[in-house]
């Protein structure tokens, strides 16, 4: 069998979603088995300049600069796939589409006039995504999946059902009905549910779940004790821009 | 004549940067490291936050060093807010600092920075080379990543962090069940130390001003008083008094200086230069045989310092889940309250600072963050214009191939600098 060939290209982001993919660590020398690295930059001096098989894309679409290269990858690529919030709904960097370009521009630079940036999008905005891999960042497993998936010719097989799935499976107590603040239920699986696991809320960093029942939980979080502005930024984190969110995020 | 070397975007860095440099025949003309990382505005999209949100916005500043733009917000806020966390969940704060060093330091040396020295284009060139070496990189980036796991949840972003201290820890046997993966981590390092030592570094010095966190009793982390080489020694309240940063014409990077000095270095070199007697017995012993002699200035020794610190930080774990103690309250009460509080850690790459105000419910009115490759940016470029002024007739690849490899030393972790830098987005 050829080998996968695979690129990862990095936007707007923090590389998270490229470490999560490293976080293989001693299984990576296996992994290269099956795939050859064509371009990342962050690992390896070699550019090939494709066609690549699978393309893994992280980060938000923010500049014009961008979003020219995003088209380019889209071109080199069979198969694209969105790695991470930033790219699949446009992730934290989102949040700044709330405030005027000028306002978060002073509010960092001294020069704002040197600051090109246009505003914050997701991949699939300007061009066809074939896999969609949510998560900040999406799990180590996730990604091997995908890879092993896209290798034996599958469509890759990711949860759609809300974290509160996997929680239950992992025999929590609700969080919610202790009236902690919890995102679950309108957030999708895929993370193992680790935040409850471990005490801590759902946060909802794999973005919305599919047909959210957003209003019920919104009832929850306010009997939580959570003002209108905290429920509204909790929706305005990782996923403000979606259509299932953005009503809820003040859009 | 003066001759043009573009190095369009580096490699094995974390991050998008570029260099531009302009040689003459007396030398380097001028010099520009440039970030042509997209800007984020992390400074922008925290305000009005809510004060326990901040350390969860801030981990994705980067995804190589989250746990410290956590540990350093979380201590900002609750300094802020008035509140003084207990013994224990400072020290398990440490252990998760060090298993973000230990992760970040695995992977810098031997996933990115070796291949330079071995002659290699990528760690899986390397790999075929020196599986050994790479093996036990890869076990040593390993035990970080479970160790941020074991007190985070999650080794990219940690999840149990809250303000005030964690949602849940873990019980003494599993802390305990985990010295075991310390110490073959440990082994690992040791064996091998002697290749590492074995390579080639240029032969390269220059003097500066090194800073790093120093604390009587232990290899500082999460705090402790800030001391150079050119002897300053303040606390992090003051920090801003004598560190401050400057815009510059010909890039929109913001360099920094120390007050009527010069540039500064921060990261593993200086802090192994100014807690040299803060290491373990076996990484000082490991320090005497390595070849270099502490203090040091030549910044391609930093590599040589990461493998120390591996060492040192794996005994300092170790030795804290031996002492235990680490059982206790989860965390603290928190109330919100106006107030304003800054925090300086040491991130795998130096000193990281956070500076916030909050009023009376607690949302954020200013935020302000300087991570250290940012710090030491112009530090990196003065470093550049004197290491190949001795090289300037050699071929545009050498020229190129030998300042990336300056560049790499520093392990420069660009996403983090982008956001805080005058970005100027600019493709050759």
């Amino acid at each position: 069998m050829a080998k996968m060939r695979l690129a990862f290209f990095k936007f707007a982001s923090c590389s998270g979603c490229q470490l999560s993919a490293l976080r293989v660590n001693e299984r990576l020398l296996d992994l290269l088995d099956l795939v050859e690295i064509d371009y990342w930059v962050m690992v390896s001096d070699l550019r090939r300049e494709g066609p690549y098989d699978v393309a893994f894309v992280e980060g938000s679409i923010t500049t014009p600069e961008e979003i020219e290269e995003i088209k380019e990858v889209r071109r080199r690529s069979e198969v694209l796939v969105a790695l991470g919030d930033c790219a699949v709904t446009g992730g934290l960097n989102s949040i700044r589409e709330w405030m005027s370009q000028k306002e978060a521009e002073k509010a960092v630079y001294e020069n704002p006039l040197a600051i090109k940036s246009t505003s914050v999008r997701p991949v699939d905005y300007y061009v066809d995504v074939d896999v969609y891999l949510s998560g900040c960042p999406p799990s180590t497993s996730d990604i091997v999946e995908v890879i092993k998936d896209l290798a034996l010719g599958f469509p890759p097989r990711l949860p759609k059902y809300p974290v509160c799935v996997e929680c239950k499976l992992s025999e929590n107590e609700c969080l919610l009905l202790k009236g902690v603040p919890c995102m679950g239920p309108v957030v999708k699986a895929g993370c193992g549910a680790i935040c409850p696991n471990l005490g801590r809320p759902c946060e909802g960093c794999y973005g919305p779940t599919v047909d959210p029942n957003t209003e019920s939980l919104i009832e929850k979080l306010r009997e939580a004790g959570l003002s209108d502005r905290e429920i509204m930024y909790k929706f305005r984190k990782y996923a403000g821009l979606t259509k299932e969110f953005r009503r809820e995020a003040g859009l | 004549m003066n001759r043009r070397v573009y190095v369009h975007y580096i490699s094995r860095v974390e991050g998008k940067g570029s260099l531009e440099i302009t040689l003459g025949d007396e030398g380097v003309r001028e010099l520009k490291l440039r970030i042509f990382e997209a800007p984020r505005f992390f400074e922008a999209i925290l305000l009005g936050r809510p004060y326990y949100e901040v350390h969860e916005i801030t981990s994705r500043i980067c995804g190589i060093c989250p746990v410290t733009h956590q540990i350093t917000a979380l201590r900002a806020v609750e300094k802020a807010m008035g509140v003084e966390v207990p013994e224990h969940i400072k020290k398990l704060r440490k252990l998760m600092a060090i298993g973000g060093i230990l992760s970040s330091h695995a992977l810098h040396l031997f996933l990115l920075a070796l291949p330079d020295y071995t002659g290699h284009p990528n760690v899986v060139a390397m790999a075929k080379e020196h599986p050994d070496v790479v093996k036990a990189g890869l076990g040593i980036k390993e035990a970080g990543d479970s160790l941020i796991e074991l007190i985070g949840g999650r080794s990219v972003h940690p999840v149990s962090t809250v303000v005030g201290g964690f949602t849940s820890i873990p019980t003494r046997e599993r802390l305990e069940r985990f010295k075991g993966e310390l110490a073959s981590a440990k082994e690992a390092a040791l064996k091998v130390s002697d290749f590492v030592f074995g390579l080639e570094y240029p032969d390269f010095e220059r003097r500066c001003e090194h800073m790093a966190l120093r604390k009587r009793g232990e290899y500082p982390i999460n705090e402790g008083r800030v001391v150079s080489t050119e002897g300053l020694d303040i606390s992090e309240d003051e920090y801003r008094e004598h560190v401050y940063e400057v815009q510059v014409d010909y890039s929109t990077a913001k360099h920094s200086y120390v007050r009527g000095r010069s540039s500064f270095m921060l990261g593993p070199l200086p802090r192994v230069n100014i807690n040299f007697d803060n290491l373990s017995d076996d990484a000082r012993e490991l320090a005497d045989r390595c070849g270099i002699k502490f203090p040091c200035f030549n910044p391609f020794a930093s590599n040589v310092a990461r493998l120390l610190e591996i060492v040192t930080l794996l005994d300092e774990a170790m030795s804290i889940i031996e002492e235990g103690g680490l059982e206790g309250t989860p965390r603290v009460r928190v109330e919100p309250r106006a107030g304003s509080a800054c925090a300086l850690t040491e991130a795998p790459r130096g000193l990281n600072f956070h500076s916030y105000e909050f009023d009376e419910r607690g949302f954020v009115k200013r935020a302000s963050i300087a991570p250290p490759t940012c710090q030491h940016l112009r530090n990196i470029e003065l470093d550049l214009i004197e290491y190949l002024s001795d090289y300037v007739n050699e071929s545009d690849e050498e020229i190129a191939r030998r300042s990336q490899m300056l560049v790499r030393a520093y392990d420069p972790c660009i996403s983090c600098s982008a956001h805080f830098l005058e970005v100027k987005v600019k493709r050759e």
